[in-house]
């Protein structure tokens, strides 16, 4: 029996003469792991701020967790979380200060243990006293994640989760990701331009080209629809808007 | 309940970043003493210069010290809001529980923790340098750091909004709003000394009530009740318009994609 956690219904954005979503529809089954996959501009982070209630619609409903979140995001936004590289913490505070915060803001109980926790489960461990300010790259992104898994998501909104970490640190991320969804029966939804991530991670791939949805299907069914070994394959005809099948099997 | 506990969180939040940068802290102390001793002795030289200041010697010190009031409140608010642009964190605040009129509680309890720090500092100096005490001017100073601050938090508010709204290129208006109304305070002489169509700009403004107040304590030794009630009631119409259009920038960015973007 369908059990969708994220459902978008007719969700368009429109930017005075950009039309940055174009009348998008879909639905993401609990415990399901989802990716939205296009070029640069195909509208992913829109559509995860706007699932978020950090980008209003200009038309369209959007149900998380069976909440209206034009109308009432406060009710789930505790039971949420995302990782965006296009958002930040605090520069000038500790990890281990900003972690705390956050969980606050979650209303996360037992806040020195959960952090513990994710400090050793994301290698954070060792700088969990250094400024957010002073790290890496690789080492913000894991802080990020850290903080996106704080108060035990059921829907968890990730942006380029594995962006600038190495290869080694991506694939035990992923792993992490992997178990978390298995152990919670979290709901991922994904924006990704890592094609092995996606075909490693995902159940399901939404496709998307210039604010559209113009296909979905799981990674086997579409590299066999389209006729190509690769998803990356899939991925340049998409975004290129070369493929052979058109907008045949799109779901929605 | 839920609600105090993320308020709480921010609070905290600011408080991790003064209590960690200890020229922060001094910053908050020495612009509201500098102003202090360069006032002090501007009130030395006129108190044999000037019958009027002879009448009420701590007039001056009283008045600059209340105007920090003013400008620190401002400041306490939109400084602190500034901060989340800069760490480009609007959007991970805005995708937890954070509601926007929280952030804004935040923002105000912050304010009045910075304002004390800043302009009691300021207070207690004056005491020993130029033996003067503004706590002389006993329960009356309350209303009129209440008012000040209060005054100081509907601008913090308004400017916090514009910024939100044009971006942080408009940051210098947190320095330079308040001294546009500096002028028609009467923060340092009468409100009738002003041209008649710019005292009637005075009185709509809360503060002018304030530091009429102040001198009618300091010259006369009397409590003007009245004063303190229309600047609070102007205080009221002042939050409830600055808190608006914060909360209007809000939607705004929220219409315009501008939460997850924003930043240096």
């Amino acid at each position: 029996m369908s059990d969708p956690v994220i459902e978008l219904r007719g969700v368009t954005k429109r930017y005075d003469d950009v039309l940055a979503v174009d009348n998008v529809s879909f639905s993401v089954e609990r415990g399901s792991v989802c990716a939205l996959l296009g070029g640069n501009g195909a509208g992913k982070t829109t559509l995860l701020s706007m699932l978020l209630g950090l980008l209003l619609p200009t038309a369209g409903q959007i149900v998380l967790l069976g909440t209206d979140m034009l109308r009432h995001r406060y009710r789930v936004l505790e039971r949420v979380n995302l990782s965006s590289p296009y958002v930040d913490l605090p520069q000038r505070l500790t990890v281990r200060e900003n972690l705390t915060v956050y969980a606050r803001l979650y209303g996360v109980r037992a806040v020195g243990k959960r952090i513990e926790t994710l400090a050793e489960q994301f290698d954070i461990a060792g700088f969990l006293g250094r400024t957010y300010g002073t790290l890496s790259a690789g080492q913000r992104t894991r802080v990020a994640l850290a903080k996106s898994l704080l108060n035990h998501p059921e829907v968890l909104l990730l942006d380029e989760p594995t962006a600038s970490l190495d290869p080694d640190t991506a694939d035990i991320i992923r792993g992490y990701l992997n178990d978390y969804r298995q152990a919670s029966g979290a709901t991922l939804l994904m924006a990704s331009h890592n094609m092995l991530e996606v075909e490693r991670l995902c159940d399901d791939v939404i496709m998307l080209r210039q604010g559209r949805v113009v296909d979905r299907d799981s990674p086997a069914k579409l590299l066999q629809k389209y006729g190509r070994d690769t998803l990356e394959e899939v991925f340049i005809d998409v975004a290129r808007g070369t493929e052979q099948v058109g907008n045949r099997g799109l779901a929605s | 309940m839920k609600s105090l506990r993320r308020i709480n969180a921010m609070v905290l939040r600011y408080t991790y970043l003064v209590r960690r940068s200890w020229p922060r802290i001094l910053e908050l102390i020495y612009w509201p003493a500098v102003q202090l001793v360069l006032w002090g002795f501007i009130t030395e030289f006129f108190l044999t210069n000037s019958t009027w200041l002879a009448q009420a010697s701590g007039v001056l010190l009283a008045a600059v010290i209340l105007w920090d009031v003013l400008f620190r409140g401002q400041l306490g608010v939109s400084l602190a809001f500034f901060e989340e642009m800069y760490s480009r964190n609007l959007g991970h605040l805005f995708a937890s529980p954070l509601r926007a009129v929280e952030l804004v509680g935040a923002l105000l309890l912050i304010s009045l923790v910075r304002t004390l720090i800043g302009v009691g500092g300021a207070a207690l100096l004056a005491i020993p340098l130029f033996d003067f005490s503004i706590f002389g001017l006993g329960l009356p100073l309350l209303a009129f750091f209440f008012n000040l601050l209060v005054m100081g938090w509907a601008i913090g508010l308004l400017v916090a909004g514009l910024v939100l709204r044009y971006g942080l290129g408009a940051e210098s208006l947190a320095w330079v709003a308040i001294f546009a109304i500096a002028p028609v305070s009467g923060i340092y002489y009468p409100i009738a000394v002003l041209p008649d169509w710019l005292q009637t700009v005075a009185w709509a403004l809360p503060s002018s009530h304030v530091f009429e107040g102040m001198r009618a304590v300091m010259f006369e030794q009397v409590f003007r009740v009245d004063l303190m009630l229309q600047a609070a009631a102007l205080n009221l119409l002042f939050l409830l318009v600055g808190t608006g259009v914060f909360l209007m920038a809000f939607t705004s960015a929220r219409q315009r994609g501008l939460l997850l973007h924003i930043g240096e």
